[in-house]
């Protein structure tokens, strides 16, 4: 069904319920509770992953089939939330147009942009694409003020024109929307001490990913798949084999660019204001640090990664003095000042020195990323009924 | 005519000559071997031959057409295939994939964006390559990767990568460099039956004479980048020339 395997269809319904199970998944901690500080599931974080996933999956079908690292994929991001504020400020706060011309946008200047890089492989790729990010970054937040709102970013102002939508009643700028639902619209349920939200933002985002991902699930089992492979493995030979490389890889490039601009316009779908910072380098370097973390090549290590980078990101970043000296109360005082002061760098604003440890850790004892030490505690389980070790199973990572 | 034509080339590297006024007709559908001793020319021939080098005057012709400066995917595509010195292979990927990837290049051409077909669902393309694997008794070893092969292995499946596109003109570059006996006695019985087959051309390049003499319809003998001699097989064996070509008797 839908053109995937059995195993794959299986992999892609989990997926699936995964997705709209989040919302409680994600708060498992009742409210007020000392916990609830590591809950996830309000509709802000749970966008942020999906969104981020998306981008990670588009990425991985470049970085993870034919090894080209690319390091201006922010590039794309940044237009396609600039092509989506476009569409609310023109056509309609109706985010469909808004989604379709972002996607289209990213796959248009990942050809421009990929055309260029595509003439050289390894590390002269990376440079080219990262400059012509910081190249995009720069005019955005300078000379295209007009276009991109520079300094200040671009949003939906009161005076838009809007052309599609009715004038609006109250003097105020409409919610974005599709076809009417509110992206801000949220079902909250209070259960158990707990609040659930449902929000229509998330889900929005939440299905796109799904889908994204599906179609992805499709390329990656595809003969262009297999191509794109087999340009990681020996470009050479695929010449000689017959295959034109440079079209594959430039597809490969495109499509990612895609991805990419699909994800940019879906963050200013959910917060309609975009910003130059969104291109810049740093923001390339996270998904890369995303798809490695999670399994590079793999299909669910790009979701898993960018799940994690933006759990923590939240998470850590929101625990302060105040939280770490609640935390260790229980011990005496000057116990309690000495593991605040040795906490107090990985929390609050220094998480990312934790994300560093953490990515130093997984770099070196596990190079295939969070997938594979899931496999390798899989392993485990497995082993213990069966005493002889014939645990040295070969499939592939999924 | 034949169905490959090299005239007049030459190519020099700085100072070497290191093919001067080569001239080559291979009928169609025989099988010619070009020996010479280490340094004659023989893989600068070959390469001119695919489009890695382009030689500096002189033609060749295919089936007619020139191949010269033509890009390596492209010169496949007229019906060229090459085994290398070094197995070439998908080392990443599995047996099985290592020849879909020839019989999809065979099908669909140099470039195709079919990224929503499932491999799985393309039954010719399955059968075909299953069937290669089977004629190269490799089918058992289809799901390993193909990087883990024992080097006679990779060979073979390189040999089968390249004859699963049925080209007109197979180019073999040493094919049973650091092969055992058995793995080259198996080379052999399986080129003789490609060749059996009466549809195929190809041009050898190899030390072993066992295997020259066991395959080819002509011989080329190539010493110091000029073709010495070019007999069949029989007459070349006892060939003053070629014994100082290899040996070096009274040279110089």
């Amino acid at each position: 069904m839908l053109g995937l395997g059995k195993k794959d269809l299986t992999f892609l319904l989990i997926v699936l319920l995964l997705t709209l199970a989040a919302p409680i998944l994600l708060n498992p901690f009742a409210e007020g509770s000392a916990m609830a500080q590591f809950n996830a599931g309000y509709p802000d974080l749970m966008q942020r992953i999906a969104i981020f996933a998306i981008f990670a999956v588009g990425f991985n079908i470049l970085f993870g089939l034919t090894g080209y690292l690319s390091f201006g994929h922010a590039a794309f991001i940044g237009i396609g939330s600039y092509a989506m504020v476009w569409m609310l400020k023109l056509l309609t706060m109706n985010i469909l147009p808004g989604l379709i011309l972002a996607t289209l946008m990213g796959g248009a200047f990942a050809l421009l942009i990929g055309f260029v890089s595509l003439r050289r492989s390894g590390i002269y790729f990376s440079i080219l694409t990262l400059a012509f990010a910081q190249m995009s970054f720069n005019m955005a937040y300078s000379v295209l003020t007009p276009i991109t709102g520079g300094e200040n970013g671009l949003g939906p102002a009161l005076g838009d024109p809007r052309v599609l939508d009715a004038a609006a009643a109250n003097g105020t700028i409409p919610e974005v929307n599709l076809f009417g639902l509110s992206m801000r619209a949220t079902y909250e349920l209070d259960l158990a001490g707990r609040v659930f939200q449902f929000n229509a933002g998330y889900y929005v985002c939440g299905l796109l990913s799904v889908f994204m991902f599906y179609l992805a699930l499709r390329l990656f089992r595809s003969p262009f798949g297999m191509m794109l492979r087999a340009i990681k493995c020996n470009q050479h030979r695929l010449n000689y084999t017959g295959l034109h490389s440079r079209p594959y890889m430039l597809s490969a490039f495109v499509i990612s660019g895609m991805y990419a601009g699909l994800a940019g316009g879906l963050m200013a779908a959910m917060d309609p204001l975009a910003g130059a910072d969104r291109m810049q380098w740093q923001a390339s370097g996270e998904v890369v640090l995303m798809v490695i973390l999670g399994g590079v090549g793999t299909m669910l290590g790009p979701v898993l990664g960018a799940g994690f980078i933006k759990y923590c990101e939240n998470i850590f970043s929101k625990i302060n003095d105040h939280v770490l000296h609640e935390w260790f109360s229980i011990f005496p005082k000057w116990l309690e000042n000495l593991l605040v002061t040795i906490v107090h760098p990985f929390v609050g604003q220094g998480w990312h020195l934790t994300l560093g440890v953490l990515f130093m850790l997984v770099v070196i004892f596990l190079p295939g990323g969070l997938i594979e030490g899931g496999q390798r505690i899989g392993r485990l389980i497995r082993r213990k009924p069966d005493a002889k070790g014939k645990a040295a199973a070969t499939t592939p990572a999924e | 005519m034949g169905i490959l034509e090299v005239k007049g080339v030459n190519k020099r590297f700085g100072g070497l000559r290191a093919l001067s006024d080569v001239n080559l007709s291979v009928q169609q559908n025989t099988c010619h071997a070009i020996i010479g001793p280490n340094g004659a020319g023989k893989s600068t021939l070959l390469n001119c031959l695919v489009g890695k080098l382009i030689p500096d005057t002189g033609s060749v012709l295919f089936d007619g057409q020139s191949v010269l400066g033509r890009k390596p995917h492209e010169i496949n595509q007229m019906g060229i295939s090459r085994v290398f010195q070094t197995p070439e292979i998908f080392a990443e990927l599995t047996v099985l994939e290592n020849v879909l990837i020839p019989c999809f290049a065979k099908r669909d051409g140099a470039y195709r964006l079919h990224a929503f077909e499932t491999v799985a669902a393309e039954r010719d393309i399955n059968a075909q390559a299953e069937q290669m694997l089977r004629d190269v008794k490799m089918w058992e070893k289809r799901d390993m990767h193909a990087g883990s092969l024992s080097r006679g292995d990779k060979r073979r499946l390189e040999m089968a990568m390249c004859l699963s596109q049925r080209p007109k003109l197979l180019l073999l570059d040493e094919p049973t460099a650091g092969m055992a006996r058995a793995d080259t006695n198996n080379t052999i019985d399986l080129l003789k039956e490609i060749k059996g087959r009466g549809d195929i051309t190809m041009v050898i390049i190899e030390h072993d004479m066992h295997v020259v003499f066991s395959l080819a319809d002509r011989i080329t003998v190539l010493a110091q980048g000029t073709p010495l001699v070019e007999d069949t097989p029989d007459n070349i064996k006892g060939h003053p020339k070629v014994k100082e070509a290899y040996l070096g008797e009274a040279a110089h």
